[in-house]
């Protein structure tokens, strides 16, 4: 159950320090499928770190092209995920190549997790995780299993810090709209 | 092909009910236990049967059983590990993603719902007072032959007049907007959507996105079952008519109030199609009461309030997914009828009800979370469920209107949890299955 929004002023950016293990002391909330990470000034997020199958490094090449179009054709078929930004990168450590994934976003992952796995799931949007180690392959079946490993390799962060805390990507893209019809409006006044 | 022979009634159909009485069971051993399910597995209809005996049929039986219940019963181990981590975990366990903390928590329920002894409900619906009264001293009668069962407490149902159509305390109309499932025999109305997979509410069938996975076994266990998420709320509704008085002036705009936290005028009107004024007729007509949508019809909510309860319970075109969220909801009132003008007796009184699903977790529990109990469902800020929500009297209710919205602050609390309880409802060969278990096979 959410906690709902913080009563804290966007106009005064905000850091969090955040204990060992991701979770505030005394505060932790609970979702459907466990505990949910905090709410920060950073909003929601994850940061999901996983080794790379040895040799499938270029289907993420192919995955990232696959998501640029998918966008294109359909600019809001993320939408459910409720998003500010999400990130896809590759890095080595060792000679073995590693894979982090991180997002911000408006509202706990386990919110929307069967809604994730189903788009995930959808014709284009193949996830990028089956060429992860470890990754269950009847993820599309199994929400629970999908979830296991996302906790299981969720790094969480230790210090999270907004210039405009807690604001949510609707309440931007609100702010946006009215200044356009704003703009808008005081050109038909000319 | 669904089988209705194999299919408990309450899942496929609604009776035609005034009265009946929910008795919550324990089993003091698996013997004991057994053997009341070997003489009430008698009593419980089929939807095959209920079909072509309703119109003579009086009373209606129903058997579901906890987690706890199957143990009880003498299930296996590998067996009771098969089932859905949520179901073992039981409603209580999950009380706080459920939002049953506060007034509503397991701690204040009654019963005996909230305790590991609860292992199993039986459920009657009965035509009329006679017959009810008849099955009940038939039922006491033979329970106390059963020397290990107990009753754990009982609730006694009681439509509330006037007995033209169904509906609660506070004079909502009910049984609307329900979800049709693909074979069930039933055509969906006007606006409703296509039939479902029927793998969305009974078990091993397929459902919106395949074939079935990951089911209890052992098969004949859980096929043709079914899960059942049982809430006893209690309705506040002295509270309810002074707040609906105190916040509009007149008793049309009291009517108008009443419609906005529900999203549907109290005869069962949508406001989507009628938000100046009450249509009874259209509220009582099926080809038109559910043929309507948010997202083109209604976007900012100035008909139906983006917080209000049946904008949440189902969002229609403006959530994802919703084929895979949705609910069969059955149950009935209890407790007497508050007359309108009569002031608040502090007599509980309220809906007994139950969530019928595949999936708690997906399903149910997302409903209860997500949808009743995120405060920013819609970016609202600081609202909840006005009706069903975790609501302490500090949230909020906005009702769009132009050019300026209306803000109700400190909402007032119209509902609280008495109860609650996850049931596995098997099918009747699973019913027999269960009763069997200590036999040599």
């Amino acid at each position: 159950m959410s906690s709902g929004r913080n009563q804290q002023d966007w106009t005064k950016p905000a850091a969090m320090a955040i204990p060992k293990g991701g979770f505030l002391k005394d505060k932790v909330e609970q979702g459907r499928y466990g505990p949910i990470f905090p709410k920060t000034p950073a909003c929601y997020g994850f940061s999901i770190l996983a080794k790379v199958i040895p040799g499938r490094e270029e289907r993420f090449y192919e995955y990232a092209r696959n998501i640029e179009q998918a966008v294109a054709a359909q600019p809001d078929c993320l939408a459910v995920l409720k998003l500010h930004y999400l990130r896809w990168v590759l890095f080595p450590i060792k000679g073995d190549t590693y894979f982090m994934y991180q997002g911000i976003f408006d509202t706990d992952f386990d919110k929307y997790t069967e809604d994730a796995v189903a788009l995930f799931g959808a014709t284009g949007l193949k996830t990028v995780f089956e060429n992860l180690e470890g990754f269950p392959a009847d993820w599309q079946t199994n929400a629970p299993a999908f979830v296991k490993f996302v906790r299981e390799h969720q790094c969480p962060s230790f210090l999270e810090y907004g210039e405009y805390p807690y604001v949510s990507a609707e309440e931007i893209k609100k702010a946006l709209r009215l200044k356009a019809a704003f703009s808008d409006m005081l050109d038909q006044m000319q | 092909m669904l089988e209705f022979d194999d299919i408990q009634h309450i899942l496929l159909m609604r009776v035609p009910a005034l009265t009946g009485r929910y008795e919550f069971l324990s089993f003091r051993s698996a013997t004991g236990g057994r053997a009341w399910l070997s003489a009430i597995r008698e009593k419980v209809q089929s939807a095959a049967e209920v079909r072509v005996s309703v119109e003579k049929e009086k009373r209606w039986v129903t058997v579901a059983f906890t987690w706890n219940g199957l143990r009880a019963l003498g299930v296996d181990e590998a067996s009771l590990a098969s089932f859905p981590e949520e179901f073992r975990q039981g409603m209580v366990a999950r009380a706080e993603m459920l939002g049953d903390t506060g007034a509503n928590h397991p701690d204040n329920w009654v019963g005996g719902l909230a305790t590991p002894d609860l292992h199993a409900i039986a459920i009657l619906f009965a035509g009329d007072e006679a017959e009810r009264e008849r099955c009940v001293t038939e039922h006491n009668k033979f329970i106390a032959q059963c020397k290990d069962v107990e009753v754990l407490s009982s609730l006694d149902l009681a439509a509330v007049p006037p007995f033209i159509y169904a509906h609660d305390h506070f004079g909502y109309r009910d049984r609307l907007s329900q979800p049709v499932i693909e074979g069930g025999g039933e055509l969906p109305t006007p606006g409703s959507g296509a039939p479902l997979k029927p793998g969305e509410f009974i078990l091993g069938y397929p459902d919106e996105r395949g074939p079935p996975t990951n089911l209890p076994q052992p098969e004949i266990l859980s096929r043709n079952g079914s899960y059942m998420a049982h809430r006893r709320l209690q309705e506040h509704v002295g509270r309810f008519r002074d707040f609906l008085r105190q916040n509009a002036a007149t008793p049309e705009e009291q009517e108008l109030l009443a419609a906005k936290l529900m999203g549907r005028w109290r005869s069962g009107a949508p406001l989507v199609l009628s938000p100046d004024k009450d249509d009874p007729i259209l509220g009582a007509d099926p080809k038109r009461n559910n043929d309507f949508n948010y997202k083109e019809m209604d976007p900012q909510g100035y008909a139906v309030p983006l917080g209000s309860h049946a904008r949440r319970m189902n969002p229609r075109d403006t959530a994802a997914n919703m084929n895979r969220r949705r609910m069969i909801r059955r149950g009935a009132t209890y407790g007497p009828y508050l007359p309108e003008d009569a002031p608040e007796d502090g007599v509980e009184r309220g809906i007994a009800a139950f969530v019928i699903c595949a999936s708690l977790i997906r399903q149910f529990e997302f409903a209860q979370n997500v949808w009743a109990n995120d405060r920013n469902f819609h970016e609202l800020g600081n609202e909840r469920d006005p009706v069903i929500g975790n609501q302490d009297g500090t949230l909020e209710f906005k009702i769009p209107k132009r050019p300026i919205r209306k803000k109700i602050t400190g909402l007032p609390v119209f509902t609280t949890v008495r109860g609650g309880a996850y049931f596995f409802l098997p099918g009747i060969k699973a019913l027999r299955y269960l009763a069997t278990l200590g036999d040599v096979r």
